[in-house]
């Protein structure tokens, strides 16, 4: 397991696993939202100066509010997620991996001036670098983290060969590398495939690929596939 | 029990489950109420899923059943767990006692906010009486120039110039400009309290330079109906951020028997909300100064009359609205 995973127990005595997200993808979903308000500050000025200085009343109201309420407003109704942070598959959380309220958008979001500081969020980054969990100093006292939105996982096709039960008995961690090892089937090239299979099979040397489809067999079988 | 047995077996469940969290998505955004099809089971679903998590778990079932189920137990969690909020009784209870209550629970950093814009302020504005060319050391000779401009007695506009469509382009000035100050002053707390003290002192200090200087010269008489209005609530709701980051600072600086970050966290909850407070007060301000204060037709007798009532009302709200609800 690789140490970006945060479990959260939930009430019901399961764990949720979340993953933290780093500063280079949260710095490129926070350009991509710059861009994006970018886009709106000149739209919205080209329309409001048409209306002459009321215009440009409204367009520094909204100035300030796309400055300061952008962001907490998509966290909020969004599920906390900014258009930048669906580009890039994140997601705010709370720490307990609730969705965040005003006040943990507010703060995180009113922070940010700080984490900004002293240039293009000079602490937000060395924070950030210094936490497990990659927190700026706004998540810190938020208490809220930014996660992965995990992309749906399909279901990994192994190769139909008969399922068969294996010679010996397997315990878990066995069975749980046959069943990776057969999911990952076409990732690996063969050569690769046939290097993992001597390991288990050392002395199919002179079979080739029996070593490769036994696994397969066995893999099936784990998973109680009917033939 | 084998993976594809445990699959058939469950698979009407977890489907029923995901139209079910896509139905709720769907409700949230088109704000519909009633609980529509089978959405009275949904916690009964989630729980049940939530222990097919643990088996799949426990029994080492293939990643992407695991990562699936752990998507279902993410999304049923956030939709079961989520504060809902009822915004607009919350915000007239904060208004008519939370938000005073909280500023008198934390007298002790009000007075100390207080006493780092206005103590500043103060003794700028007496030093500029012996001392006038000290007021180039918070304002160099344009600025100078033109504030003298603005509140020049014998002006046509007092103010920043503008025609009477400008009130809005200046109320949107104002907000930008002072509701910015307000956050950074308030964010500044974070670093250990630093930012809001600075901030405090420099606005203070701006504050008794330009009030003391056009006092010497003169120009009080304009300066002063102008600013006494809004002042009641853009003054207040200055000090009221700085106390808000303040509150932080403290949090770090000395948490108690709490971890700092505990602390800080707890803290944050509560500075957050004056936050809010003060955006509401900075707002009444920003309007007060754009269609007011800036006002020619009204004698200034008639804007310190009314500045001395709006004076009264802030510190009559702080000191006794909200006091007989049980906190």
């Amino acid at each position: 397991m690789l140490d970006t995973y945060r479990a959260i127990e939930t009430p019901e005595g399961v764990e949720l696993r979340l993953r933290a997200a780093g500063p280079v993808v949260r710095s490129l979903a926070w350009m991509i939202d710059l861009l994006i308000r970018g886009g709106v500050y000149i739209v919205l000025a080209i329309v409001l100066s048409k209306l002459g200085k009321f215009g440009w009343g409204l367009l520094l109201v909204g100035l300030f509010l796309i400055e300061w309420f952008y962001p907490v407003l998509f966290e909020v109704y969004r599920h906390g997620v900014t258009p930048g942070k669906r580009a890039m598959g994140l997601c705010v959380v709370n720490d307990d991996g609730t969705p965040v309220g005003w006040s943990a958008s507010m703060i995180r979001n009113l922070l940010r001036y700080v984490d900004f500081l002293p240039v293009l969020y000079g602490f937000g980054l060395i924070s950030m670098l210094l936490h497990p969990d990659f927190k700026r100093l706004g998540d810190i006292a938020a208490g809220t983290r930014v996660v992965y939105r995990d992309a749906k996982t399909k279901a990994a096709a192994i190769p139909a060969v008969p399922a068969r039960p294996p010679h010996f008995t397997l315990n878990l961690e066995e069975q749980r590398a046959v069943i990776n090892f057969a999911e990952r089937s076409r990732e690996l090239s063969p050569e690769r495939m046939e290097e993992l299979a001597d390991i288990a099979f050392p002395n199919s040397e002179n079979q080739r690929n029996s070593g490769i489809s036994q696994l397969h067999a066995t893999a099936n079988w784990l998973l109680g596939k009917k033939n | 029990m084998k993976q594809q047995d445990f699959e058939m077996q469950h698979e009407a469940l977890w489907q029923r489950m995901e139209r079910l969290l896509t139905a709720l998505d769907n409700q949230r955004k088109t704000k519909q109420s009633q609980p529509t099809g089978d959405m009275g089971a949904f916690p009964q679903y989630y729980r049940q899923i939530c222990h097919h998590l643990a088996l799949a778990r426990e029994r080492q079932y293939a990643t992407y059943l695991i990562d699936r189920l752990d998507r279902l137990v993410l999304d049923g969690h956030q939709h079961l767990y989520q504060a809902r909020g009822f915004f607009l009784s919350q915000t007239l209870r904060f208004i008519g006692g939370g938000f005073p209550a909280l500023v008198r629970a934390e007298a002790r950093l009000f007075w100390l906010s207080f006493a780092l814009l206005y103590l500043p302020a103060l003794l700028m504005g007496i030093a500029l009486q012996y001392a006038p060319q000290m007021v180039y050391t918070m304002l160099d000779h344009h600025s100078l120039v033109s504030i003298e401009g603005m509140y020049n007695p014998g002006a046509a506009h007092i103010g920043r110039e503008r025609q009477s469509d400008g009130d809005f382009l200046m109320f949107g000035y104002y907000i930008k400009n002072n509701i910015g100050i307000s956050f950074q002053t308030f964010a500044g707390g974070l670093l250990y309290g630093l930012g809001s003290i600075f901030y405090l002192v420099y606005n203070g200090l701006i504050l008794g330079t330009v009030a003391g200087h056009l006092t010497r010269i003169g120009y009080g008489t304009t300066f002063y109906p102008f600013v006494v209005g809004h002042g009641a609530f853009e003054l207040t709701a200055i000090v009221l951020s700085g106390m808000a980051g303040l509150k932080m600072g403290l949090a770090l600086l000395s948490p108690g028997n709490k971890t700092r970050l505990n602390a800080l966290r707890e803290a944050a909850q509560i500075s957050i909300r004056i936050v809010y407070g003060v955006v509401g007060m900075l707002l009444i301000a920003a309007f007060l100064e754009a269609f007011w204060s800036s006002s020619q037709a009204i004698a200034p007798a008639v804007k310190y009359a009314v500045g001395a009532l709006l004076w009264l009302s802030v510190a009559a709200y702080f000191l006794f609205m909200g006091r007989n609800r049980a906190a």
